[in-house]
């Protein structure tokens, strides 16, 4: 049932024009994969998508959109060249589906990998119950710190593009900048 | 602004919820879902409501811009910093368990260290980026109304 509603708000965001919509129906969108990461028992997961992907990232889409226009500029004629790499991807991506191991197969690689250490031996090394915090900060931590620099350096960009002050209002339709 | 009455009340009673909430979120990462990540959103996100009811120059005297940009890179600091302990007490970057002598304890010690790391830089870069986009409309209606001024 969540899936049917995912495909129909998918669907959705792609046939409005309106943005401030679009981003609305993002959010719902997400809203529903956090439901659905519930659904699976993926607590960590369905926290992180309902504060990240529902909360602040329409947040962040809104303010943008104060900027920018409120509807979607029409596209004119069909892009071809896209259609054909998509098409060309989305093949190669479906032949790629041949290789994959058997679906719920128990000696798949993915089973015999390390998650199986992770759920014996957490409690034992760790001490703690949350496995997914064990992974994040004490197995793979060099990993979490990887992304935390990522964050940082998002962060250095925005700085970077957004901290000078921008040029006034015929300046900027000189340079053709969207004015809202 | 008095037209928005009930939003304040309400923002008052919420606010201080939804930080309580990330805090809680932040010390509890090793016992129940979250962790430094979810919590720095969350705690961004209080505070980011807060701008939308009482505005972006109330906000920021409760977090200034400049003490923003230090605790996002103390964040990682922090964390690489906990990473070179490790070093110095002879093991691996990143290695907790020579932190202290229990290793249980060295290991939540090292995961909630980390953890509260990476929640500062969370937490410190979605106000920064939500405060610049914020400001940058507030700059364009400014220029431009410095612009209307030059041309009359």
């Amino acid at each position: 049932m969540l899936l049917v509603f995912l495909v129909v708000v998918a669907v959705a965001v792609i046939r409005v024009r309106d943005l401030f919509a679009a981003a609305m129906l993002f959010a719902i969108y997400s809203l529903l994969t956090a439901a659905l990461f519930t659904v699976l028992d993926a607590g960590d997961v369905a926290l992180t998508e309902a504060a990240v992907g529902a909360g602040i990232s329409t947040i962040l889409v809104l303010a943008v959109l104060t900027l920018a226009q409120r509807q979607e500029h029409p596209a004119p004629g069909h892009n071809l060249l896209a259609l054909a790499v998509v098409l060309v991807t989305g093949a190669g991506l479906l032949y790629a589906t041949l290789d994959l191991p058997e679906f719920g197969n128990p000696n798949n690689p993915v089973h015999g990998h390390v998650g199986s250490y992770y759920t014996e031996h957490t409690y034992e090394d760790m001490g703690i119950p949350n496995m997914v915090a064990a992974v994040l900060a004490s197995y793979r931590s060099i990993d979490t710190l990887g992304e935390a620099f990522v964050i940082f350096t998002a962060a250095l960009g925005v700085f970077a593009l957004l901290s000078v002050r921008p040029p006034g209002r015929r300046a900027r339709e000189r340079d053709g900048e969207d004015d809202p | 602004m008095r037209e928005n009455g009930i939003l304040r009340v309400v923002a008052r009673f919420v606010i201080p919820l939804i930080l309580l909430f990330a805090l809680y979120v932040q010390f509890h990462g090793e016992y129940s879902p979250g962790g430094g990540f979810q919590a720095g959103v969350l705690f961004a996100a209080g505070w980011i409501l807060f701008v939308l009811i009482y505005g972006l120059d109330a906000a920021l005297r409760v977090i200034p811009e400049r003490l923003m940009y230090v605790l996002s890179a103390l964040g990682v600091l922090l964390y690489c910093l906990v990473g070179l302990a490790g070093v110095a007490l002879g093991g691996h970057f990143l290695d907790f368990y020579p932190l202290l002598s229990d290793p249980h304890a060295a290991q939540q010690a090292g995961i909630i260290l980390v953890e509260l790391g990476v929640g500062i830089t969370v937490a410190s870069v979605i106000m920064l980026v939500f405060t610049l986009f914020a400001r940058r409309r507030s700059w364009w209606d400014q220029v431009d109304a410095a612009e209307e001024e030059e041309g009359r």
